[in-house]
């Protein structure tokens, strides 16, 4: 445990000793207040309408702003998860540095742990910034809390476990560049993998609707907490340290 | 302190180890002599646990590599050919890192910090960040995280590699320092090297062991009769190569007279006695009473450089014994 954390210190120094992390950060901040704008001005806008027409319309913040934001911050992360990750190890083997892990008293499960939770919590801390925004809701309304800590628990299950795949990846190759391709390809069809529903109803469709990280992603948006959906996240996080670990024994072996 | 048996390393097409044998002596400073892609990497990768061997067994401070990596490597410290230096990091965060990483903390991280700087000579760069690091510092920031741990084993992979002179000679003194606390074993291709720093030599080619010994034995050994560089200077008048060269093969106990350099009128000999045979003082008066001067005597001792070319050489054409090739044939 202690070298877990040896090893996380070390990878956060580097994430915010070079601009990776105030550049995800600022990336992050400008497109997720966009997005919540956008949900709050067409919120206020149907307000004043529904006004001007004298009818009652269901004004709830939390179906109308909040979810919308969290479900794009959602996709916004598949953009985050592999510019944190691509370095991770493929870092490590370009540069050598990579001999001086595997040569301290240090297990390989240790390293890979303490790298994967430096990279969640970079991931968490740029989610923060998103918190901010909603926060300015409670200025001028009364949202429902509880919706929001799921929906941010949820963002946070899904980038766990998509970190974790992108830290198998980042074992794979020297190059950064590559690293981050294939993981942001990863990403990417994880995503729309649930699009195939809309044409198909095979079983090999239900599979992939499955696999999709939007599927799962939802019902937490909604603030829903079912535990269906936080097992398949905990479930990839665990797959893609495995394979992490596997990848890591087998460099060993070939080096 | 380190016990290396039958070692083989196969990767997919080629055998960079083929069946190593060789033991190392607590305290010892030892070179692993050889050319380019002859295993020296390889071997020093297998006893730092970076990657297992295929066949044989290695023991590091009676530690298996395969069987307790972990312990082994709480007793080794090493310095891979590239330092790994993290460039982002400044110098105290570096130690302290590897430090933490190698299982210190607290005081006793401090104090260990304290003290490799002072000893790498690193103090003055402290809060320097490792990327803007000069070439020779690099080294030496390595050498503090090989050794921060105080490992009973040190490895040091071509530590001279790329420094210039100065920093070449500052290592070496480094080096030479830190026996006796450590076991080294420091590879390297440069023979000078191996002579100045190292107590025994391990040399292997092609991956195969080509002679392990004390390097005095080493040269020892392979000298069998003893040579002499002799230069004669003209007193009188010119000198006549073929007469020097006939008065000198008439002495009593010196079996061989080969011309070497003629150089300012001065003519250069190499002269092989006969085993056994010291024909030093018979030399000198042979070559006054001739009416000439003697400029120069002394013992061409055989460098490295030609046992490592007649060793290496022995191994690729026939296979002979090193020792059977021996003497300045």
């Amino acid at each position: 445990m202690r070298n877990v954390l040896v090893i996380c210190r070390k990878e956060l120094n580097s994430y915010f000793a070079s601009p990776i992390a105030y550049g995800l950060m600022a990336f992050f901040a400008a497109i997720a207040g966009y997005f919540f704008y956008v949900a709050t001005a067409i919120f206020v806008a149907r307000g004043m309408e529904s006004q001007m027409m004298g009818r009652s319309f269901p004004m709830d913040v939390n179906e109308w702003v909040i979810r919308p934001v969290l479900m794009n911050v959602s996709v916004i992360g598949l953009f985050l998860i592999p510019m944190i990750t691509m370095r991770l190890f493929a870092e490590e083997k370009r540069s050598g540095t990579i001999e001086l892990l595997a040569t301290s008293p240090v297990r390989d499960v240790e390293i890979i742990i303490g790298k994967w939770l430096a990279a969640v919590i970079l991931y968490a801390s740029i989610l923060a910034i998103s918190a901010l925004d909603i926060a300015v809701l409670f200025l001028y309304g009364e949202p429902d809390l509880k919706p929001i800590l799921v929906g941010f628990l949820g963002l946070l299950l899904q980038g766990a476990g998509l970190l974790a795949i992108g830290t198998f990846l980042s074992t794979l190759t020297k190059n950064q560049i590559i690293a981050g391709t294939a993981t942001f390809a990863v990403c990417l069809l994880l995503w729309v993998f649930d699009w195939i529903t809309a044409y198909e109803t095979s079983t090999w469709a239900k599979v992939m609707s499955y696999m999709s990280v939007v599927t799962h992603f939802e019902s937490f948006a909604k603030g829903v907490m079912d535990s269906k959906d936080a097992i398949y996240f905990i479930t990839v996080a665990f797959f893609g340290l495995f394979l992490t670990a596997r990848s890591l024994e087998s460099l060993r072996w070939r080096a | 302190m380190i016990q290396v048996e039958g070692l083989t390393k196969r990767y997919a097409r080629t055998v960079a180890v083929d069946n190593i044998s060789f033991s190392v002596e607590k305290g010892k400073i030892v070179g692993f002599l050889g050319p380019n892609g002859a295993g020296k990497t390889t071997t020093m990768r297998v006893l730092t646990c970076f990657m297992p061997p295929t066949e044989g067994t290695a023991r590091v401070a009676g530690f298996d590599v395969m069987q307790q990596p972990l312990e082994v490597k709480k007793r080794v410290g090493y310095l891979p050919e590239n330092p790994p230096l993290y460039p982002e990091m400044e110098v105290v965060e570096y130690l302290e890192f590897v430090g933490r990483l190698k299982g210190l903390q607290g005081s006793e991280l401090k104090r260990r910090m304290g003290e490799v700087s002072e000893r790498c000579a690193i103090t003055d760069v402290q809060g320097k960040l490792l990327s803007k690091l000069s070439r020779g510092y690099r080294q030496r920031v390595g050498l503090a995280q090989a050794i921060i741990h105080n490992p009973d084993v040190l490895i040091l992979d071509e530590p001279t590699a790329g420094l210039d002179p100065k920093q070449i000679n500052e290592t070496r003194k480094l080096i030479k320092g830190l026996a006796g606390d450590h076991t080294i074993i420091l590879s390297t291709h440069i023979l000078p090297e191996v002579e100045q720093t190292c107590e025994d030599v391990i040399i292997i080619n092609r991956g195969r062991l080509v002679a392990t010994d004390s390097v005095e034995n080493l040269t020892h050994r392979l000298r069998g009769a003893e040579v002499l560089a002799v230069e004669v200077a003209p007193r009188d008048g010119p000198l006549e190569e073929a007469e020097v060269q006939g008065r000198l093969a008439g002495i009593e106990g010196v079996s061989r007279v080969e011309f070497r350099e003629g150089h300012n009128g001065r003519l250069r000999f190499e002269v092989e006695t006969a085993p056994g045979r010291s024909v030093r003082g018979d030399l000198a008066r042979a070559v006054v009473e001739a009416g000439w001067d003697l400029h120069e005597l002394h013992a061409a001792a055989m460098s490295l450089e030609e046992i490592f070319l007649q060793l290496t050489a022995a191994e690729n054409e026939a296979g002979e014994t090193p020792a059977g090739e021996g003497g300045a044939a």
